[in-house]
């Protein structure tokens, strides 16, 4: 089995005439591992991909295959395979020559073409309909025969670009589990491109969050859930995302209108409180708030309560859930808490 | 059914008036060119082979046997598709995929070359063959027929390579293709319904020209089809009766055409890019 390069991005930089669609971005992607590039759309991520690819030439900065230089090369000179969000497979051609196509542009001998096609086919469960075309197969199989395509030639680098956003939400959670025992038994470097938090958290070793075209984090995703380093990546990894309280830390609390809080060994000045709506526990202690809304999950329920004027989510299990209207006390766990200054970086505690 | 407008017996009866005229000039066509004399549209006499002497003899009247103009027509017309097709697509892909420096200004050029009226360009195009040395030759006119149906063509092209999914381009990149071969493995092959549209629309169009070979070819030797049959008008007295035969003969091919390329040619209507 193959085993993948490190990819390395060294203050990668794409301008579209003015408009900056990625500034100056290093992140370094170890051999084997598969990292996730997260962000809501227009963030950069997939702009990013196709610099990787070779599609896109970037502007400024380089882009390295472990030791060689790859920016200035042709796609085809890379070594990568690509599955896109349409899955871009040839109409024309049914899934065998598909597959094959990028095999019969290297020129390779046709019985090891009709030998790799089968193997990589099989692999991926698709063996029985390669006479198909496209058009006649369903979207998990055409999915399937995208990554097949991708994989066949044994690339160094896998780029996947949202490879499960056209999936059915039940193929969708197969098929993640499926692309990450492929990529970890083939050992290839994978890159993954998603606007899904769940699918980076569940898929990735380490996880790159975006936004405006610059990176946010580049973490684990346990550190990116606990430790998220700004107001960003805090709102927007987790569902339902963490609670973020404006308001002025005093040194001893936290104030935010009339909600005042005790935390010792708080900093000072303005700033941001955080805290994941699981984290809150509604109970007999803490500060009077009233229920607003509550939606059940079925496991789970949020609600939506208001406390001092602010608006919190609250996670509890389904069997606690408070009615409508309800007076609640809500309690705010001390260990639990993130703090951010005025311009959302993350400040402790430590 | 349902497709059909409620008073569709007035629409059909429209329709077939319409026709009509066109009909009966193909009916008096057919008769004229069978029939020893016609009044009307009735046949008075015998049936009359003699009009289609011109397929056996050699030469009618000191012309040039008719295969010969056929060979000419053939040649005329093929190339002409051949060559539409090609400098068509690889344009129009250009165009479609590529930026390039004055573009914009290129695509205006060919919407206005589209609209230029050819006829009034002969003489200058008369000139510019005489200099070029293909004053006369069969590979002049093929040029001219071909440069002036070039821009209605690109712009067909176009349309059908505007539909492509660039994801699939670049899937051909990554998958290791050149420019150049995404163009001729993944992108003609997918312009399919546009080549045949644009190829059958060709063909037709150089077919039935005769303007350009009119005004430049004088030699019998390379006479197309349209010529041999113009040229019994020339004479004092006109045998309707071959000429009609003549007619017929020539216009065979596009009847042909005609029933095997009409779905194509309805793609240059309807457009379209199946998978």
């Amino acid at each position: 089995m193959t085993k993948g390069t490190g990819v390395r991005l060294e203050r990668l930089t794409k301008r579209f005439g003015r408009v900056v669609a990625v500034r100056e971005l290093s992140l370094e992607v170890a051999p084997g591992e598969l990292v996730a590039f997260l962000g809501p759309s227009g963030c950069g991520k997939t702009t990013t991909l196709l610099m990787i690819a070779g599609i896109y030439r970037p502007t400024a900065g380089h882009v390295y295959f472990g030791d060689r230089r790859v920016d200035p090369l042709h796609p085809r000179d890379r070594d990568v395979g690509m599955v896109f969000q349409s899955y871009a497979l040839y109409p024309h051609l049914n899934l065998f020559e598909n597959i094959a196509f990028p095999l019969r542009l290297k020129r390779v001998p046709a019985d090891q073409v009709r030998r790799r096609v089968r193997e990589t086919a099989e692999l991926l469960g698709i063996g029985g309909i390669l006479e198909r075309r496209p058009a006649q197969v369903s979207g998990g199989q055409q999915q399937r025969a995208a990554l097949a395509r991708a994989l066949v030639k044994e690339p160094q680098v896998l780029l996947l670009d949202e490879p499960l956003s056209n999936l059915d939400a039940q193929i969708r959670l197969s098929a993640r589990a499926e692309i990450r025992r492929l990529q970890r038994e083939l050992g290839v470097t994978a890159i993954l491109v998603t606007h899904d938090q769940a699918e980076a958290l569940a898929m990735a070793d380490r996880v790159a969050v975006f936004s405006m075209g610059e990176l946010q984090q580049y973490a684990p995703p346990d550190e990116l859930y606990h430790r998220p380093k700004n107001t960003f990546v805090a709102g927007f990894v987790g569902s339902p995302p963490m609670n973020l309280i404006e308001g002025e830390f005093t040194g001893d609390g936290f104030r935010a209108g009339g909600l005042r809080l005790a935390l010792p060994k708080a900093p000072t000045g303005r700033g941001w409180l955080g805290v994941r709506p699981e984290h809150l526990g509604l109970g007999p202690e803490g500060l009077p708030a009233r229920v607003l809304v509550v939606e059940p999950l079925g496991r789970e329920a949020i609600v939506i309560v208001e406390l001092s004027g602010h608006r919190l989510q609250v996670l509890v299990p389904e069997d606690e859930k408070p009615a409508p209207d309800a007076e609640v006390r809500i309690a705010f766990p001390t260990g639990a808490l993130h703090y951010f200054d005025a311009k959302g970086r993350r400040i402790g505690p430590e | 059914m349902a497709l059909l407008p409620r008073n569709w017996p007035l629409w059909l009866l429209l329709l077939v008036l319409i026709t009509l005229p066109i009909g009966a000039g193909i009916l008096w066509l057919v008769l004229t060119a069978l029939y020893n004399q016609v009044h009307g549209l009735i046949p008075v006499g015998r049936l009359a082979p003699q009009h289609w002497r011109f397929l056996f003899e050699g030469s009618v009247g000191g012309r040039p046997s008719i295969w010969v103009a056929l060979k000419n027509s053939l040649f005329f017309a093929g190339t002409v598709a051949v060559l539409e097709v090609l400098i068509a697509s690889m344009a129009a892909y250009a165009i479609s995929r590529m930026k390039f420096p004055l573009r914009t200004p290129y695509l205006g050029m060919i919407l206005t070359l589209h609209a230029f009226p050819a006829v009034s360009l002969l003489i200058a195009i008369y000139y510019i063959l005489r200099v070029l040395g293909l004053f006369d030759t069969l590979v002049g006119v093929i040029l001219v027929k071909a440069s002036l149906d070039l821009p209605l063509g690109i712009w067909l092209m176009k349309g059908f390579f505007d539909q492509l999914s660039w994801d699939m381009e670049m899937a051909a990149l990554v998958d290791g293709a050149s420019r150049w071969t995404v163009f001729w493995r993944v992108a003609l092959p997918l312009v399919r319904p546009g080549i045949l549209a644009l190829g059958t629309f060709a063909l037709l169009s150089a077919w039935g020209e005769f303007i350009l070979p009119f005004t430049f070819i004088v030699s019998a030797k390379s006479w197309t089809l349209a010529l041999y049959m113009q040229s019994f008008m020339k004479e004092a007295f006109v045998d309707y009766g071959l000429m009609a035969a003549v007619g017929l003969f020539y216009a065979l091919p596009v009847f042909l055409l005609f029933l095997f390329g009409q779905r194509y040619l309805l793609n240059i209507y309807s457009g379209g890019v199946k998978g």
